[in-house]
């Protein structure tokens, strides 16, 4: 078989090194994905909706002249308050019931910003130039645009900035509580309502911040966010949750997946590739667990 | 029992003048019919047995592509069809047309079937979300992979065979509406004859607990599995009828349709009642109505409707219509119904 990626052993470099740039902005998708899920018991699927609605938020300030590096300041606090706004509207009434319905509730919020992000922003590819320049690496035979690196760069900031805020401040204190045991913490006087609507904006903000990212570095498009959120699902169940290591080892190595498929399978089948890989790994850990006779819960 | 058999006079009369009193509506009955279907096959899935999935417009599309394909291939090569615009250069006789629809409906029916048995094993030992996920996962994977494929036309999609010329103008779409609507009563009939077997409580038993079913010594894998080949059979059949009454197949936009089609199954179902025989009929026929009229007046904020009707429909109205009909008329459903004792448990809640 002719595979370019074969021919050329420094793409496999190339690849590798784009894989696990993209893999960090997956894993902070994925870190938010976590935690509404481990606190909320919330399977979000307009995560990644809300990821293109943070890269429209830096396109829009790139159109208007801001550079669009100043979208990871302002697109998490206009995102926080989105999520809150969501989660005051719809995810408070879907917070204690079957895992389903609130799978149901959130297609239904995707198909709805999808739609009016299409309205808003319209139909095109778009991207905000950074204006970064590119790295080379190895005798100009690895290009790196620069904006990959900052975002990753960016994203790491977050993630560790995040995990501080969590163990040290009042109210990542709260949110802890209310994951381990939500009554508990009611009892001893924590406002779990608050509590859920601050991680549900966190999550949100998260996702601005990767959605600023990601309109830096690669592309938006008001129907691509489906295939975030099922990234950032299948990272978290084979990391688990509140394991933060294992989602930024599992977003890297999904990023790096991903690039190989895109190099051996075309790119025609890398959403297709992603979506499959969901379907195996979940089948894998079924097989895996039944010999304990025991099933994913 | 009477009366029930008055009311499926009547249905069967007003399905079968509906093509001659209402000319003008043949593609929507059809479609209605089709709907009804998913709805159907849907809730055997997920009212009954409580698996929840998102994946069954993999039947629905695999089944649409399969009846196009064979219908097709039966005659011609098939990659020169989708090549270029093949319905121009081989043209189906009007007998070669319906035997290869009829070949092709079975193949869409049975094929589906197979490969809901095949991959059942695997996804059915998921639960809950993670089977809702995986099931979503599967839907998009098919769409995105066939968009991929040469031979049933990729990207730029694949026309199924043309009408031919027989009859009158209007014999087009009174074929494919009596084939979706005789689809629909076959479907309706099966379901009814398998929800007043044993079977049907199994799924129930498996979806109150499946742990405790299997505890009384149900197998409930293989149950699971054949609810599903069921759901897929039908499904499978709906999408061939609605691949030649589309006359137009595109993997992510008509076939694999999950953002539409996929949820519209769901929704239905859980609009007309998840678990009822006639639910998802009322659902599917109300969800119709309501969309047409939204897809009429309100052109482009159609999908922005769809959210927020989902959102809506999901929070406040899970049981759906049938459940509230049974929670205000309990006794039409043969309940027993304690005065005092109902209102001592109003009073609880």
């Amino acid at each position: 078989m002719d595979f370019l990626i074969f021919q050329v052993p420094m793409l496999t470099v190339q690849a590798v090194l784009d894989g696990l740039l993209l893999g960090i902005l997956f894993a902070l998708i994925a870190y938010g994905m976590a935690l509404q899920w481990g606190v909320m018991n919330i399977i979000n699927i307009a995560q990644g909706d809300l990821v293109i609605l943070g890269g429209y938020i830096a396109y829009f300030m790139y159109l208007y002249g801001i550079h669009p590096a100043w979208g990871v300041i302002v697109s998490p606090i206009i995102m926080y308050f989105v999520g809150v706004i969501i989660y005051k509207l719809v995810i408070n009434k879907v917070v204690d019931r079957d895992l389903f319905i609130s799978i149901l509730a959130t297609f239904g919020i995707s198909i709805l910003f999808m739609q009016l992000m299409n309205f808003a922003f319209g139909a095109d590819v778009v991207l905000a130039n950074s204006g970064y320049g590119t790295t080379m690496l190895f005798d100009n035979s690895v290009t790196l645009p620069n904006s990959k690196i900052f975002s990753a760069f960016i994203s790491i900031v977050f993630a560790i900035g995040l995990v501080i805020y969590m163990k040290k401040s009042k109210l990542g204190r709260a949110i802890r509580a209310t994951a381990q045991n939500a009554r508990a913490a009611k009892i001893l006087g924590v406002d779990t309502e608050k509590v859920y609507a601050a991680t549900f904006g966190i999550n949100a903000a998260l996702c601005g911040v990767a959605g600023a990212l990601i309109s830096i570095t690669f592309t938006i498009h008001p129907y691509m966010g489906l295939p975030y959120t099922i990234r950032s699902f299948m990272i978290v169940i084979v990391a688990g949750l509140g394991n933060l290591p294992g989602v930024a080892m599992s977003g890297m190595g999904l990023g790096v997946f991903e690039e190989f498929a895109d190099y051996i399978l075309g790119t025609e089948f890398r959403i297709g590739s992603v979506f499959l890989l969901l379907v195996l790994i979940l089948v894998y850990r079924r097989f895996k667990l039944s010999k304990k006779r025991e099933y994913l819960k | 029992m009477n009366k029930n058999i008055i009311l499926y006079a009547a249905i069967l009369i007003f399905g079968v003048s509906a093509p001659f009193v209402f000319p003008a509506f043949k593609v929507q009955l059809s479609i209605l019919c089709i709907l009804i279907i998913l709805a159907i096959t849907w809730n055997v899935q997920g009212g009954e047995m409580g698996y929840n999935t998102f994946g069954n417009i993999l039947f629905y599309g695999l089944g649409m592509y399969l009846c196009a394909s064979v219908q097709v291939g039966m005659f011609f090569p098939l990659a020169e069809w989708t090549e270029g615009g093949g319905e121009k250069t081989f043209v189906h006789t009007p007998a070669q047309f319906f035997q290869g629809f009829a070949v092709g409906l079975a193949v869409a029916a049975i094929v589906p079937a197979i490969v809901a048995g095949l991959i059942g094993y695997s996804i059915l030992g998921l639960r809950g979300h993670y089977f809702a996920i995986c099931t979503l996962g599967l839907g998009v994977a098919a769409g995105e992979i066939s968009g991929g494929i040469e031979i049933i036309g990729a990207g730029q999609g694949f026309t199924t065979p043309p009408f031919p010329k027989v009859g009158s103008l209007e014999a087009r779409g009174e074929f494919f509406y009596f084939c979706s609507f005789a689809v629909l009563i076959f479907t309706f009939l099966a379901v009814k004859a398998i929800y007043s077997t044993r079977f049907k409580l199994v799924l129930n038993a498996i979806r109150d607990n499946e742990d405790k079913a299997e505890a009384m010594g149900i197998q409930t894998m293989k149950y699971k599995i054949i609810g599903w080949m069921i759901s897929a059979f039908f499904c499978g059949l709906a999408g061939g009828i609605m691949g030649g009454l589309v006359g137009y197949i595109d993997s992510t936009d008509v076939a694999f349709d999950g953002r539409e089609m996929g949820v519209f199954m769901v929704l239905m179902a859980i609009l007309g009642g998840k678990g009822t025989l006639w639910g998802p009929v009322i659902g599917a026929t109300v969800f119709h109505i309501f969309k047409e009229g939204f897809w009429t007046f309100f052109l482009g904020w159609q999908y922005v409707a769809l959210g927020v009707l989902i959102v809506v429909i999901v929070i406040y109205f899970p049981e759906g219509i049938m459940g509230w009909l049974r929670e205000k008329y309990p006794e039409r459903f043969g309940e027993v119904v304690d005065e005092a004792d109902r209102k001592a448990q109003v009073e609880l809640k």
